[in-house]
């Protein structure tokens, strides 16, 4: 069973829709039971990150999923507070990635960096098994994560950034597979099925 | 580097796709869903709804049909008509849908926008703005385009953007329908005072249009409906030929 984070911002319909799609058993929880009943986590977000970091304090989350042996895939927001810190809010998060997540701030690029973008892949990684490098995902957001030593895959927008990353058992992306067509399906389904 | 977006909207009124469909018989919101799904396996890269009998009527955008679009496309969508409160935006996120488009109720009510895009974060509210030229100003229209306002089409474009929106979808009222091209002249003008992004919406009648918006006016995206519908234009043909003409898409 696949345990899905709810903490009250993120749209978690996309996601649970893709699982449904695969047929694959999941719940949407808060809870800590939950999550330790189930082989893996999902951890979405749309939202603010001290908003979030905040919702998962209240709801003792905060040190299990930062301690946890289950394969984890942090998607959007969810990657950034793997993160030591971020801008937004100026919110310490679960310190999982070494990093601190900045806002884009060049002048050419709209904020927030909405559509399609090329993720090219420099480290090959199961996540994106059978996955053609420089294949579009879909993304919507404000901040992004610099390239460090766990980044996997990067896109470009203004600057390079972290597309995906990956430490032991943590993955995350910071597009949004649910939403980024047939090779956003193929990616949820290696975290599946492989991670 | 961000690929510009082709974006097809489904007026949906009553539940049905209107705006002159032959390719098929949509009799009801079902169909409307089939309607996405094709367009989704046709690389479109988003898709708009916008209920147009919505606002008029006081009645909600149909949420159910939100629900069963999600199920079956994995692109984006965004969905408008008579939104009006924080919680017609939550039920409609939640049953879904990534963005929602606000238009006559942000003019009313212009707080709604800084409300709804702290809450659910800027990324899931478009503004959606209805221009028509009167005495040569470029005025705001509400209410499905049959109300005019005191708005300088250009002022509340900034407005929308100071208040939290976290993109503009700009309908030309002049060209709507004409199938002479988009405002490419006014969107430019747009294009160059904000910063969030600007879907061109109004006059679509043939390829060069849409390479027109992208390399003229430097748009993010256009949006279009009959001449999808129609099957005039199939998305992927458009993409090619912006391809072929240096416009970086999503293929």
């Amino acid at each position: 069973m696949i345990a899905i984070i709810d903490y009250g911002a993120g749209n978690t319909k996309s996601v649970t829709n893709v699982l449904e799609e695969l047929k694959v058993e999941f719940i949407v929880t808060s809870r800590e039971t939950d999550i330790n009943k189930s082989e893996k986590i999902i951890f979405p977000g749309v939202g603010e990150a001290s908003f979030a970091i905040r919702k998962l304090h209240l709801t003792n989350l905060f040190t299990l999923l930062r301690i946890t042996k289950k394969p984890l895939l942090g998607i959007c927001l969810g990657m950034q507070l793997l993160s030591d810190k971020t801008e937004e809010g100026n919110t310490n998060c679960l310190s999982v990635i070494p990093t601190v997540c900045k806002k884009f701030e060049d002048e050419k690029n709209k904020v927030p960096q909405m559509g399609w973008n090329k993720v090219k892949i420099i480290k090959k990684n199961i996540l994106f098994d059978e996955i053609n490098d420089e294949s579009f995902f879909y993304y919507a957001n404000s901040y992004y994560m610099p390239i460090n030593e766990f980044t996997i895959a990067t896109s470009v927008y203004g600057n390079e950034f972290s597309a995906a990353i990956q430490k032991n058992n943590f993955y995350g992306v910071q597009f949004h597979p649910e939403k980024s067509g047939e090779a956003g399906i193929k990616l949820l389904k290696n975290f599946i099925e492989k991670c | 580097m961000l690929a510009k977006r082709i974006i097809p909207c489904l007026d949906v009124k009553n539940g049905k796709v209107v705006k002159g469909i032959n390719f098929i018989n949509l009799k009801d919101a079902g169909d409307a869903v089939e309607l996405s799904f094709r367009y989704y396996k046709e690389f479109a890269d988003e898709l708009v709804f916008l209920d147009i009998t919505a606002t008029e009527e006081k009645r909600k955008t149909l949420v159910h049909l939100v629900e069963e679009v999600a199920k079956v496309i994995r692109i984006p969508f965004t969905v408008g008509g008579g939104i009006s409160t924080i919680n017609d935006i939550e039920q409609l996120l939640k049953a879904g849908a990534d963005k929602v488009s606000l238009n006559s109720a942000i003019v009313k009510n212009p707080q709604l926008i800084k409300e709804a895009s702290k809450q659910f974060g800027n990324q899931a509210i478009v503004a959606a703005i209805d221009l028509k030229k009167v005495n040569n100003q470029k005025k705001v229209f509400v209410n499905g385009g049959k109300l005019e306002t005191d708005i300088d089409g250009l002022t509340w474009c900034q407005q929308v953007e100071q208040l939290g929106a976290g993109e503009i979808l700009l309908t030309s009222m002049d060209n709507d329908g004409t199938r002479n091209g988009f405002d490419v002249d006014f969107l430019k003008i747009v294009q160059s005072k904000v910063s969030i992004p600007v879907i061109a919406s109004g006059g679509a009648g043939n390829m060069n249009h849409f390479l027109n918006a992208f390399q003229i006016a430097k748009v993010d995206a256009c949006l279009a409906a009959g001449i999808f519908h129609y099957d005039e234009i199939k998305i992927i043909d458009l993409k090619k030929y912006l391809h072929e003409n240096g416009i970086e898409v999503r293929l």
